[in-house]
């Protein structure tokens, strides 16, 4: 089970490394929203195999907050983006 | 091999799965041209991916409290995420921020022309390259 973890970490940090390389350069507003949603979901799921691979179900409602007010971050800023040049 | 041996194989399956659908997903933010393209791969880590790791979770977690904690996850997520892509969505084609000559097909263009709302086209949305400011 540890090389799975291993494996997983990994495959997370690379994907979060990713999603920050286009938070930073992301051409509008719009992008690094989508990129910074998909950051919260590799968090998530980060947090999620933590808890499978130590057996640890403490961080669960955690979770529970992060998938219910994810949302609230796209939106508002959806909500007030403007007219902007790419 | 010995039942728990079975399921741990399978919760490993399932959790690399879902870490490899966040890798692509990742790969995919880089690499594909438009935002539209862009929200069409981050959809898979928040629905696929995550379930996948809701699933490796709750076989290794087998308790009947922290699994109906994770199907509360998995329905928060499933009906938070569709919310937000639209509202992102919808923000980029008013907006003028996709890129047109990238859509095979524009079917809201036309209920747009219909209803007499110009607001998309003043924002450059039926030109190929959005004009420079005024």
């Amino acid at each position: 089970m540890t090389y799975v973890a291993v494996a997983v970490a990994v495959l997370l940090i690379a994907a979060c490394a990713m999603a920050l390389v286009r938070i930073v350069r992301g051409p509008t507003t719009l992008d690094r929203i989508v990129a910074t949603d998909v950051l919260l979901a590799i968090t998530a799921t980060a947090i999620l195999a933590e808890a499978a691979f130590t057996r640890d179900p403490t961080a669960l409602p955690v979770l529970v907050v992060v998938s219910l007010l994810g949302i609230t971050g796209s939106v508002g800023v959806a909500r007030f983006v403007t007219k902007e040049k790419p | 091999m010995t039942l728990e041996g079975v399921l741990d194989t399978i919760a490993a399956v399932c959790m690399i799965t879902g870490a490899l659908l966040s890798l692509a997903a990742g790969v995919a933010l880089l690499r594909f041209p438009d935002l539209l393209s862009r929200m069409h791969a981050a959809a898979k880590p928040q629905v696929l991916g995550l379930l996948l790791v809701l699933i490796g979770c709750a076989i290794r977690i087998a308790t009947v409290v922290d699994i109906t904690t994770m199907v509360l996850i998995a329905f928060f997520q499933l009906a938070t995420a569709p919310v937000a892509a639209h509202m992102v969505g919808r923000a980029a084609y008013r907006d003028g921020q996709t890129r047109t000559d990238l859509l095979i097909t524009d079917e809201l263009a036309p209920h747009l022309d219909k209803f007499g709302d110009r607001s998309a086209e003043r924002n450059g949305r039926f030109t190929a390259n959005p004009p420079a400011a005024e």
